[in-house]
């Protein structure tokens, strides 16, 4: 068995190469805006913006998110259930601004079941990279209006009570539109999980 | 085939706190991470097609008019998994500074000349092996913040994809002999040395192509291992 490649920070300087965003002589790979015309289930729009442990925004983070459609199917192979899947691919990326913040638009994903067949409240991975992280780090994003599917969540079981609220996108505003901050340090630490 | 990903491999990986690495004291989390069992969401991961990556993104000495200055370069290898099967069809994309170590993002402020043929980001898609191979010039040092008289030893950014959400893998390769390893807190944020020196290329003699481009071969071994035990025969 070979070892794994460890990993090293992303650094302070992969915008031009990952997140360009017409800044740069490079077109962007991926976006922040994963809805494909196609896509059924509800539009909804994520912002948040990124802490460290001072409370100080983080303006040079990248964060990715990976979801299932709004019928909860993965666009990979081994996700073999038998549910239609659209154009949609279900993976996203957004650098974060001077402010720190970063904003994803997409789908509601829909319901996707655990190691033993019971379902997971609709959410969505999101991993964080940024100078002075040595490797990513990955949380879950879910949303406040799900608060029966959160409450039987068996990830979310496993998290202490008193710190589910890190997991939990807000509405904000009107319509579809949910908040979501990241702390990566300090009292209001966002949950992240060993995976 | 059923790819699991152990968790004890991840040992590989530097520790999210490192003093000597001075912004990691206000960038990791200080409360325990939580155990969870991987779902279908953590095992799966995004794929994608060829319509990524353009035919010439791969050659970073050809984007521009004229050629980057600087010892042009091959870096190649395979993408593999913890069995060392190939991953095929995954995404690298590559970043780096230019040949007197300068990067072309805004933020950069290091007096040293950008190049105007020069951007520094490339992508690839693996074959069927998990085969990559990218042109470009040898990034040279730079100096940053991080103590007095620091300077990062050259190297290329890699982001990797792999199987899965949780395959994923942002890295840096290094090149052989650098002198300034011993002194770089980011290198030696990976305590174990065999696991360090696997972020060091290979000089390849066998695929330098005279009159034309030295090589460098960077295996990179991501997580995944498959679920049933190899038969022996």
């Amino acid at each position: 068995m070979a070892g794994l490649t460890p990993s090293q920070t992303v650094g302070p300087y992969f915008a031009y190469g990952l997140t360009p965003g017409g800044k740069y002589d490079w077109n962007d790979a991926f976006s922040n805006d994963l809805v494909t015309p196609d896509a059924s289930g509800d539009r909804i729009r994520i912002a948040g913006q990124v802490f460290d442990g001072d409370g100080a925004v983080i303006p040079d983070a990248m964060l990715e998110i990976w979801q299932a459609d709004g019928q909860g199917r993965y666009a990979n192979p081994r996700d073999t259930r038998a549910l239609p899947n659209a154009a949609f691919k279900g993976f996203g990326r957004c650098g974060t601004s001077a402010k720190g913040e970063f904003a994803f638009d997409t789908i509601k994903p829909g319901v996707v079941p655990d190691p033993d067949g019971k379902p997971q409240a609709p959410h969505i991975l999101l991993a964080v990279f940024a100078r002075g992280m040595l490797l990513q780090l990955y949380t879950r994003i879910y949303f406040e209006d799900e608060a029966e599917k959160n409450a039987a969540d068996p990830v979310l079981a496993l998290v202490p009570a008193e710190r589910r609220a890190t997991l939990i996108a807000r509405r904000s505003g009107g319509g579809a539109d949910y908040r979501f901050d990241v702390h990566l340090q300090g009292d209001n630490e966002t949950v992240f999980f060993d995976v | 085939m059923t790819l699991i990903y152990p968790r004890e491999s991840n040992q590989a990986n530097p520790p999210r706190l490192f003093p000597g690495y001075k912004s990691t004291s206000k960038r990791s989390p200080q409360k325990p991470l939580i155990l969870m069992r991987q779902t279908l969401s953590e095992l799966t991961g995004p794929v994608y097609g060829h319509e990524t990556v353009r035919p010439n993104d791969h050659d970073l000495t050809i984007q521009h008019k004229g050629e980057p200055l600087g010892e042009r370069i091959i870096v190649h290898g395979h993408v593999r998994d913890e069995d060392g099967r190939g991953v095929p069809n995954t995404l690298l994309e590559i970043w780096q500074a230019n040949a007197c170590g300068r990067y072309i993002h805004v933020v950069d402020q290091h007096p040293a000349p950008l190049d105007p043929n020069f951007t520094g980001t490339g992508r690839a898609q693996t074959d069927a092996d998990g085969y990559y191979r990218f042109v470009t010039i040898r990034p040279g040092a730079y100096p940053w913040g991080n103590h007095l008289n620091a300077w990062r030893p050259a190297h290329i950014h890699f982001s990797v994809f792999g199987h899965a959400f949780i395959s994923r893998l942002v890295t840096q390769m290094y090149f052989p002999g650098d002198p300034l390893f011993e002194f770089d807190p980011i290198f030696n944020s990976v305590l174990d040395e065999k696991a360090r020196m696997r972020m060091v290329s290979n000089f390849d003699l066998e695929n330098t192509k005279p009159d034309w481009a030295l090589c460098y071969r960077f295996d990179i071994i991501l997580r995944g291992r498959d679920a049933t035990p190899m038969e022996t025969k």
